[in-house]
């Protein structure tokens, strides 16, 4: 595996007084796109969450390129080189969809121009001053993964881009997170769609009852296809 | 139209202007009402007794250290917008979560607080602030004093300042994204508690800047922010919570009105304002300017 990015620890987190992580592990490799695959309930979006700093309560390690974030304040941890993908989008209705695409400030040098975001989602641009709400679904989750591409940042947390999407858009949005990887971004991806987690990434975490309960390489997801079914009850 | 009210012109212009003056003082503060409540949903109660001290600020400022005016004009809505700062992080930012009434009673319990302790120090009487720019200009039908024609100005000019800052820069662009979802423009590397803070800051500054220009007109008092800030609160209600351009527009109109009514019905030009607040309020609820969440 190429060095490590990111590394989770005992990542213990709590919703006031409902504790829901109960000790995540994993590591994410520089240029590598993992998933985090598990039922609904199993702590995959608070796992996103507290690594972003945005729970009640968080105990544990999480280590960004060597430096621990868990302590620090969200604005703290984005200007570190991480970007978060709510999985409700967060699509701000006062913008425009140029607007959305501008909000989230630089945080390193090296993020992508509006113009290459612009030719990536060429939808964007067609509707680019539209209230940013106004979108259909899959044009506002396109927004919500273009916004995070400018900033700099290196690891791209996603949750859920696929959600309530039309199969073409899926695939579109798979071919998507597929240049995303090949532009250099590490991204970590929470899917309930299996199948489409299968076809872009490069590992699997399995999370079941708030901990990772077991790893998968995409290689040897077809020997593993039983037990997979097993943990997602699919 | 002055005929069918046999009103003479000049006592007709001439309210007018006093009204343009009052409307000013409205305008600025309903200014920086609608900027705080715009970004920290909390309606500012205090508002008054921070405008009051931007006069008091100004005075000791000049009686004790022969500050000028016009360094005044400056330097005390910096010292009293500091003031500010401090009370939210203090206690404003403690109840951001919680129901507006509870940001209502903070900020209503700070303004007696602080109104008490300027009126156990320095009295109710009022002291008088010498005007800066004395003078005036015969119009013909009134005499206007050459510094009230400035605050006029001034309060325009500090309006439309305000107004663009912040819709038309950069300055203030995500204020609005920080209104709606905090949480996710936090997450995106904007401190937002730093930029509440320093909201806060601006609108308070503004309370005291209109304070700083009252003083040469009104006596200095404890208590001249009391009576002021229900009228402005009217003034909000009427342009609608939260809209920069509609307290703008709003508080220089409503000045208009209650110096036009003073002149066709005097009795009724301290409740006028209250009276298009009730109207206002039956036909369209969210303000002249504002918009139905």
């Amino acid at each position: 595996m190429a060095e490590t990015l990111l590394k989770v620890e005992n990542l213990q987190a709590w919703y006031g007084e409902s504790h829901i992580l109960h000790g995540v592990g994993f590591e994410i490799g520089r240029g590598e796109l993992v998933t985090l695959l598990g039922r609904n309930g199993a702590g995959k979006t608070t796992t996103l969450r507290s690594i972003m700093g945005i729970v009640g309560k968080r105990t544990g390690t999480v280590r960004f390129e060597n430096h621990e974030t868990v302590g620090r304040p969200s604005d703290a941890i984005a200007r570190m080189g991480l970007a978060y993908c709510p999985e409700e989008r967060g699509i701000f209705s006062s913008l425009n969809v140029e607007e959305n695409l501008m909000l989230p400030p630089a945080v390193k040098p090296g993020g992508m121009s509006l113009e290459e975001i612009y030719t990536l989602f060429p939808n964007l641009k067609e509707r680019r001053r539209s209230q940013g709400t106004k979108l259909s679904g899959g044009e506002q989750q396109m927004l919500a993964i273009g916004r995070i591409l400018r900033t700099g940042a290196t690891l791209l947390l996603l949750d859920e881009p696929t959600e309530g999407l039309a199969p073409v858009i899926v695939q579109r949005i798979g071919e998507i997170i597929r240049q995303l990887k090949s532009r250099g971004f590490t991204i970590l991806l929470v899917e309930q769609n299996f199948h489409f987690a299968a076809t872009v990434a490069d590992r699997h975490y399995v999370m079941e009852d708030g901990r990772v309960v077991d790893m998968v390489a995409s290689a040897d997801v077809n020997a593993s296809i039983g037990k997979l079914q097993t943990y997602l009850g699919v | 139209m002055l005929d069918i009210f046999s009103i003479p012109p000049q006592a007709l212009f001439g309210q007018l202007l006093l009204g343009l003056i009052n409307g000013a003082f409205y305008a600025m503060l309903s200014l920086g009402l609608a900027v705080i409540f715009g970004m920290l949903n909390v309606i500012n109660f205090t508002h008054g007794a921070q405008y009051m001290m931007g006069a008091f600020a100004a005075w000791l400022m000049l009686t004790e250290f022969d500050v000028p005016f016009w360094a005044a004009l400056i330097l005390s809505p910096v010292v009293v917008g500091l003031f500010g700062i401090v009370i939210e992080r203090l206690m404003l930012r403690r109840i951001y979560h919680l129901d507006h009434l509870y940001g209502f009673l903070l900020t209503f319990g700070l303004a007696l607080i602080i109104e008490g302790v300027f009126q156990w120090r320095w009295g109710s009487s009022g002291a008088p602030y010498p005007s800066p720019i004395p003078g005036g200009t015969n119009l013909g039908f009134m005499f206007l004093p050459t510094y009230r024609g400035f605050v006029v100005v001034a309060a325009l000019v500090i309006c439309l300042v305000t107004w663009y800052a912040i819709e038309r820069t950069n300055l203030f662009a995500n204020l609005p994204a920080a209104t709606e979802n905090p949480t996710l423009v936090r997450a995106f590397g904007i401190n937002v508690p730093r930029l509440i803070t320093l909201t806060y800051g601006l609108g308070v500054a503004l309370a005291a800047l209109a304070g700083v220009l009252a003083a040469p007109i009104q006596q200095v008092s404890a208590l001249m922010g009391t009576n002021l800030v229900l009228v402005v609160f009217a003034v909000v209600v009427i342009g609608g919570m939260g809209s920069i351009m509609g307290s703008i527009v709003t508080g220089f109109g409503l000045g208009l009105v209650e110096g036009f009514t003073k002149v066709v019905y005097p009795p009724a030009s301290n409740t006028v304002i209250f009276v298009v607040m009730a109207i206002v309020l039956l036909v369209k609820p969210a303000g002249l300017f504002g918009q139905t969440k």
